[in-house]
């Protein structure tokens, strides 16, 4: 099929370009759609619809398409589901029809089509309810194999996406009449200007018309103010962007398809998803044809009037030789005016108005209905009947059908506002202040003349910034003239195309009593397609109203949620994806660690170091066994730097401290260093950690590396929320220090002549030093139960520092150890981490009941002793039978009960391989855990299938001996 | 959704974090109302005061009171000059 000479504005027939539609190739023009290029080549059969299979052409030329669903791409890029009234052509698009197998002349599955009187509204709800158990085996694959349109590639996108943000004092939404208009007058203002819209060019309807505007072509107008705007540099013009939410506090979301129309896009994202913050925002998106529903109206090629206009004009299309027009309203007569002019036939022009007097050079039937139409795979007649009873046969391949118009509110309604009934119009309106800053114009606001959309848009917005109206060109100014009309009396009348529902559905929701417009939306899944029932929403209430003898005011509508238009996921997630889905910490030491052949753990967002391997070693057991005894019986130096680090400055810094904490810390000296819990308020255990005394009033305090974060904000929220009298400055110092633990018999020997004087330190003492004329932080502390020293150096300094200290415990015969070894290590001493302190245990689980019983007031002090709390005690539990395995998080059972969760008497929290001891060690929260010591216990792991027979013990494993910890 | 920080100025919500009530800033000095501080809330479809943190931010802690139904924020005050 050839082009219409003189029309198709929008497309450069000079230039051809190559694409493939299953499989078969075909060649369009820049400026095509899939759409206009698959009409022109002549193809009219383009999807099969979601459950009779039935075949489909194309409906809409917009982004409201139910029907001409695409997969665009092939491989790992294939994009499902891709309107292809919107995808605009480029060399070498693939585009395969969905939902249809195995081809789309001949499908299968559309013997659903001749079972429909069992697939009717509610069937699955019916059908697939019983029994139960069915579902999992039977049921459920049975829909997900029916259900779905297209096919995700299975494989990970590999095409960029960005997210950014944007500013603006007004966001236009959609640039037709109202929106250049609006945009142009703010912009003169020198405001900030963003105008958005859907298309790859500005117009709006302008596009797909004969209209004049200022006596020129309506065309050459928008190209005029298109021009201007982009000589204004406050105005930006966003073409392919298509706003998609309306959010609190004038936040916009809208995705721009950054490259979806380019064959090699190179570096480019293919889409960005904008975050557009905007003071103002008007909406000016315009209007969606409605269809009619009559009997087998959604055979391929009956159309909506105004996408028949659209392909005439803008694409220089006609799908068929003989068309057909069915209206309601004065919009019809519009069609069939243009297609005459062109010279294209029209076979009748159907008006369901039985005054109504078009003055239209073709036949004309007026107070008729079109009540079939027949043809195989697409439209070749239809029967009209008259007010009268007769019936006339017409010979058409195209149907163009208006059915008035509904105004693209959505946007309106994304903060939960109930669009208005305008009666006059017969159509929704946005309800007034449904999004604070946000209001409509022109068709959007049920104002569709375009004289009115002109005036409108400039109108909001001069008021908006206090300027003068501009002059507003000359346009039609033609009233709405509409009789509402709905559907047709007769058999299988669609109204959801996308989800296959039909008038007959509606009646059948309204019979069960399903009348609600919620409740018959999900009843019959009207609406629930990916078009968001755009075509059907509107004709199905007013078919429920009908039936319930209703106005379609009090029968209400379903509102809208974002997004307006699909939005793939990838475009969300932006470059979040990958290792980019979360920032990597790493420590100052990293690379030094990756060098010595550090293995990597995450541990949050850090990258923690778990183990060293030797050349020899194959297991990571034989790593951990090695390192541990390495620091039992030598030295081994490990990265601490994680751990989160606070300093607490200023005349009542004390006073806060012991505020915070349940430990004492009045009687902390200078220089010196005190193991130290909080509580939340509600009297649990928040963290543990140390303070160290570095000043008069100057303290530094540890945290476990993933509570530094909720431990910062606490003391903030404390210093600032409840006791801002308090004279005190918090500073997270955590990225400021890289420290070190250097622990085992030989610590003080790697330490010798490393510092600028002599190393001689109490246990839990601190010390201010010097390593190199740089200042560094000697702490005698230890998290292994061994002599330890921690020393921190500021960050920049960490990767010499750590580098130094391997060389140095090398050279006694020691070395690196890592997170597996320092958990081996502190589980065999009963040290805490967070799988102990979990956010359910008090002091007294922990041991440690008599913290804080001297102190006036801290915070978790008063809930802390309240009835019922904690019971589940810190005790040890080594494996006592057979059976040699312990597991973490494994259930504990009394050994004469059966173990089922009403018996569990605790659970596991941290288990390992103690290479000293020989077997496994546990550490377990049990009731009354340390009067059982002695006692033997059933630990089973449900999920792992383990039972071992264990005692419980002491959680400390392995004693202090003279050269260890405080010795 | 935006709070207008009084430090820093409007900012995303992205930036701030949420604690709760800000009847949080409340606490009691004796024993008896700690059962209703620490458990009690008030849950409003209206407007709510409550505490933020401008954790990406100047750290600030900030008395919010905004409408939880709409998100409207309706006004914003640094916590430690509501509670000197
Ligand atoms: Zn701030």
């Amino acid at each position: 099929m050839t082009r219409l000479a003189r029309y198709g504005h929008g497309v450069d027939t000079g230039v051809s370009i190559p694409f493939t539609f299953d499989g078969k190739p075909y060649c369009g023009h820049p400026g095509d759609t899939l759409a206009s290029a698959l009409q022109a080549n002549g193809v009219r059969v383009m999807g099969r619809s979601f459950k009779y299979h039935r075949p489909r052409g194309v409906l809409s030329a917009d982004s409201t398409e139910p029907n001409a669903l695409m997969e665009i791409g092939t491989g790992a890029e294939r994009l499902p589901n891709t309107r292809a009234t919107t995808q605009e052509l480029f060399e070498g698009l693939s585009a395969r029809s969905q939902n249809r197998w195995p081809s789309l002349g001949w499908d299968v599955m559309a013997l659903n089509d001749m079972l429909s009187p069992f697939f009717g509204a509610g069937f699955y709800y019916k059908t697939f309810m019983w029994p139960a158990s069915f579902w999992e085996k039977l049921y459920e694959p049975l829909i997900r194999r029916a259900a779905g349109l297209g096919r995700l590639s299975g494989l990970p996108d590999p095409a960029r996406y960005d997210k950014a943000t944007a500013h603006c004092d007004l966001l236009v939404i959609g640039a037709g009449p109202a929106g250049l208009m609006a945009a142009l007058t703010a912009g003169r203002a020198g405001k900030r200007v963003i105008l958005a819209e859907e298309e790859p060019l500005v117009g709006g309807r302008l596009n797909g018309e004969a209209i004049e505007i200022g006596g020129h072509s309506g065309l050459d107008w928008a190209s005029g103010i298109r021009d201007e705007l982009q000589s204004l540099p406050n105005v930006t013009l966003m073409l392919r962007t298509t706003v998609t939410g309306a959010y609190d506090g004038g936040t916009y979301g809208a995705l721009q398809r950054v490259a979806d129309h380019v064959p090699n896009p190179a570096e480019a994202p293919r889409q960005t998803f904008w975050n557009i913050v905007a003071r103002h925002a008007l909406l000016t998106s315009g209007a969606h044809e409605r269809m009619i529903a009559f009997a087998n109206n959604d055979r391929p090629g009956v159309m909506l009037g105004s996408a028949v206009r659209t392909y005439l004009h803008r694409f220089g299309v006609v799908p068929g030789q003989r068309v057909a027009v069915f209206t309601n309203n004065n919009d019809g007569w519009r069609t069939a005016r243009d297609l005459l002019d062109a010279g294209v036939t029209v076979t009748a022009l159907i008006d369901t108005r039985a005054d109504a007097v078009p003055d239209l050079d073709c036949p004309v039937m007026t107070g008729a209905q079109v009540v079939n139409t027949a043809g195989r795979l697409g439209l070749e007649r239809l029967t009209v009947a008259h007010s009268d009873g007769s019936r006339t046969q017409v010979n058409a391949n195209v149907l163009a059908v208006s059915g008035g118009w509904n105004p693209a509110l959505h946007l309106g309604s994304h903060m939960g506002a109930r669009p208005v009934w305008r009666d006059d119009i017969a159509a929704f309106v946005p309800a007034g202040d449904g999004v604070p800053g946000l209001r409509a114009a022109g068709a959007a606001h049920g104002d569709f003349s375009t004289h009115a959309a002109l005036q409108n848009g400039a109108q909001l917005a001069a008021d908006l910034f206090g300027q003068d109206l501009p002059d507003i060109p000359q346009a039609e100014d033609a009233p709405t003239t509409i009789t509402p009309f709905w559907h047709v009396a007769g058999k299988r009348a669609w109204l959801d195309f996308q989800n296959d529902v039909t008038v007959k559905d509606v009646q059948l929701a309204h019979r069960e009593n399903f009348r609600s417009v919620e409740h018959m939306k999900r009843y019959t899944t009207l609406g629930m397609a990916t078009d968001q029932g755009k075509h059907a929403n509107v004709p199905a209430l007013a078919i429920m109203a009908e039936l319930t003898g209703q106005s379609i005011s009090d029968t209400g509508t379903t509102i809208y949620r974002p997004p307006y238009t699909p939005v793939q996921i990838g475009a969300l997630a932006g470059r979040q994806k990958g290792a980019h889905f979360a920032p990597e910490r790493r420590s100052p030491a990293h690379a030094v660690a990756l060098k010595a052949g550090a293995k990597w753990v995450d541990a949050g967002l850090w990258k923690r170091a778990s183990l060293f391997p030797a050349r020899d070693e194959k297991y990571w057991r034989q790593t951990c066994d090695r390192e541990v005894l390495m620091v039992r019986n030598n030295v081994g130096v490990c990265d601490v730097s994680t751990l989160g680090k606070i300093e607490v400055l200023g005349p009542d810094a004390l006073t806060l401290l012991d505020r915070v904490y349940a430990t004492g810390l009045a009687t902390l000296a200078q220089n010196r260093v005190r193991y130290a819990l909080m509580l939340r308020e509600d009297g649990l255990v928040m963290d543990d950690g140390t303070v160290t005394r570095l000043g008069q009033a100057h303290y530094l305090l540890s945290t476990t590396t993933g509570a530094a974060g909720q431990v910062l904000s606490h003391l903030e929220f404390c210093a600032q929320c409840l006791w801002p009298e308090l004279d005190v400055q918090i500073a997270a110092v955590s990225d400021q220090w890289a420290q070190f633990a250097i622990a085992g018999p030989k610590a003080r020997t790697a330490l010798e002549g490393l510092l600028d004087g002599a190393v001689d330190l109490p246990f839990m003492g601190y010390a201010p030093v010097r390593i190199g004329g740089v200042d560094a932080r000697l702490f005698r502390i230890s998290y292994s139960g061994e002599l330890g020293y921690e020393l921190a150096v500021p960050a920049r300094f960490g990767a010499a520092l750590f580098a130094t200290l391997i060389k140095r415990v090398a050279s006694l015969g020691g070395g690196a150890y890592g997170l597996e070894a320092l958990n081996v290590l502190r589980i065999e001493k009963g040290f805490l981490t967070h799988a102990e302190i979990d956010g359910r245990v008090t002091l007294d689980d922990l041991g440690f009941g008599r913290m804080g019983a001297a102190k006036e007031d801290f915070i978790g002090q008063e809930m802390a002793h309240r009835p019922g709390l904690g019971g589940l005690q810190l005790v040890g539990v080594k494996p006592a039978g057979v059976v040699r395995q312990l597991t973490g998080g494994a259930l504990l059972f009394d050994l004469e009960d059966a173990p089922v969760r009403e018996n569990m008497r605790g659970h596991t929290t941290s288990v390992a391989f103690s290479p000293v001891l020989g077997h496994m060690i546990g550490l377990a929260l049990l009731q009354d855990g340390r009067a059982r010591i002695g006692e033997q216990l059933r630990m089973v792991d449900h999920v792992r299938d383990v039972t071992t027979i264990c005692e419980v013990v002491s959680p400390v494993f392995i004693e202090q001996t003279g050269g260890q910890g405080n010795g | 959704m935006r709070i207008d920080c009084p430090n820093c100025g409007m900012r995303d919500s992205g930036e701030f974090t949420y604690l709760g009530a800000a009847s949080l800033m409340n606490r009691p000095t004796g024993g008896a109302g700690f059962h209703a501080y620490v458990n009690l809330r008030d849950n409003p479809a209206g407007e709510h005061a409550e505490l933020w943190q401008h954790s990406a931010g100047c750290r600030a802690w900030l008395r919010v009171v905004r409408n939880v139904s709409s998100h409207r924020v309706l006004a914003v005050e640094l916590a430690r000059e509501v509670a000197r």
